[in-house]
């Protein structure tokens, strides 16, 4: 759905979603980059469970939450990407909280 | 330009005004200000709160209890009515108290509220802090005990709020948004209301303007002594469904959010933060349920309350005018109902003061004996 604009000059550079290798330039946001290969279910919202999109793009709507490097509730849509990033999608069952235990 | 009556205010209490006066088959324009209006409509926390209400009050106890009651088919009919789903529900209310001095606190209010007549303490008991983690499996260790209320619950006002303007859009209703009401003048039989864009006349005006209200009573006979009263909001990021009950200072959203409560502080119209009592606020909100720690923050904000002088609402009809009337209140939220139902009906008919005696600003002229 998404197209990167022809001729742009930016170092190549790559990461990986769920274990899955992917190809970005530098400079792009995460979601961004994500988007760029047809990468668009990021996370399960808490209430539903269902699959959920980067939307607003600017930081403010929070569909976008994934873990990085181990760290959840990233904004994908915020954060650049960095070469050998590890993203994985932020799963319902692993919202904040649970690792207190109650 | 005319109609049967002008509301002045588009938030939750005139147009839940207007949607009963339209039910009622009458004329409605509602007089409405623009975006950057002072709107407590959408700045609420979304409570159908009963448990604290009418505390030295009976009618307001009844009162609120009466609107909470009517709410769950209010809520149906907007959804009916609009495709809108406005969140309401009842599961009842705990308020958590910290420590033992919270907990006498409302354990005496309820004994006072138990001897009022009507209502009384509408069924709310004290429950001791095991009763609330048995309820409540996220309530952690500090709390010891909490006020629980069978008859609380919450609503979506943000939805509730487009779904009223929604129904008074497609029944007629004249809304003009932007339309800053400068002065009402009492004219013939009726009132001629005007704003920067125009005059319009009505046989009847309402005033529903929150604390833009006071300002505009003089012109019509009416002393509305109410005033703003700040809040502070702390919403974090979503997660899982987390409580049975609604939760006073803890509300979470049917989105999933958690909103955080509440401060309260007179300053005018401020509506700047205070980053003390935030501090605060997240930090009670903590210890109340230890799992809201990891949850970010991300979105905060202050809106202003309307507030008497004790904390009821004050309806009245003008003595010197009559058909101008002046509906005032903090709970907008949860007297929507019986804002909408019960309250816009007696706008039409005589009696209006009779019939809310107790609400009438009058009560604030008595001089307490000591």
């Amino acid at each position: 759905m998404f197209q990167r604009l022809p001729n742009l000059i930016r170092k190549p550079i790559s990461f990986s979603f769920e274990g899955q290798e992917i190809e970005a330039l530098e400079g792009d946001t995460l979601a961004s980059a994500l988007l760029a290969v047809g990468v668009s279910s990021l996370r399960d919202a808490p209430v539903s469970g269902t699959a959920r999109a980067p939307y607003c793009m600017i930081g403010v709507c929070f569909e976008c939450s994934v873990e990085i490097d181990g760290v959840s509730h990233q904004q994908a849509c915020l954060i650049p990407v960095c070469q050998d990033m590890d993203v994985r999608r932020q799963q319902a069952e692993k919202e904040a909280g649970d690792a207190l235990g109650g | 330009m005319a109609s049967d009556v002008i509301i002045v205010g588009g938030g939750l209490v005139g147009a839940a005004l207007a949607h009963g006066l339209v039910k009622a088959s009458a004329t409605v324009t509602i007089l409405d200000e623009g975006d950057l209006a002072f709107r407590a409509s959408r700045g609420n926390f979304g409570l159908v709160w009963v448990q604290s209400k009418g505390d030295g009050m009976a009618e307001y106890a009844r009162w609120s209890r009466q609107s909470s009651d009517l709410w769950g088919d209010f809520a149906k009919s907007l959804g009916e009515a609009t495709g809108i789903n406005v969140g309401h529900h009842r599961p009842g209310g705990l308020e958590l108290c910290l420590d033992q001095g919270e907990y006498e606190t409302y354990a005496t209010s309820i004994k006072r509220m138990h001897n009022q007549p009507g209502v009384g303490e509408n069924d709310r008991r004290m429950i001791d802090g095991d009763e609330v983690r048995r309820m409540e499996p996220n309530v952690g260790p500090e709390v010891v005990g909490a006020a629980f209320c069978p008859y609380d619950g919450i609503v979506n006002p943000l939805y509730t709020l487009r779904a009223l303007h929604q129904i008074l859009a497609s029944s007629g209703a004249d809304y003009r948004g932007d339309h800053r009401v400068e002065r009402i003048v009492p004219e013939g039989t009726g009132f001629r209301v005007v704003t920067a864009r125009g005059d319009f006349t009505a046989g009847k005006v309402v005033l529903a303007a929150g604390n833009g209200s006071p300002g505009l009573g003089p012109d019509l006979g009416l002393d509305i002594p109410i005033g703003p009263e700040r809040g502070h909001i702390i919403v974090t990021e979503r997660t899982r469904p987390l409580f049975n009950h609604v939760l006073g200072q803890v509300r979470q959203t049917d989105e999933g959010t958690v909103m955080l409560g509440a401060t309260k502080e007179n300053v005018g119209f401020d509506t700047g933060f205070n980053l003390e009592m935030m501090r605060q606020v997240a930090s009670r909100a903590v210890r109340k349920v230890p799992r809201l720690k990891t949850l970010r923050i991300i979105r905060s904000w202050s809106a202003l309350r309307i507030m008497s002088p004790d904390g009821f609402p004050v309806y009245q009809e003008s003595e010197a005018f009559p058909g101008a009337f002046s509906v005032s209140c903090h709970s907008g939220v949860t007297l929507a109902a019986a804002h909408a139902l019960k309250l816009a009906p007696r706008l039409l008919e005589p009696g209006f003061n009779d019939h809310f005696s107790a609400f009438s600003p009058r009560r604030f002229d008595v001089p307490t004996t000591a």
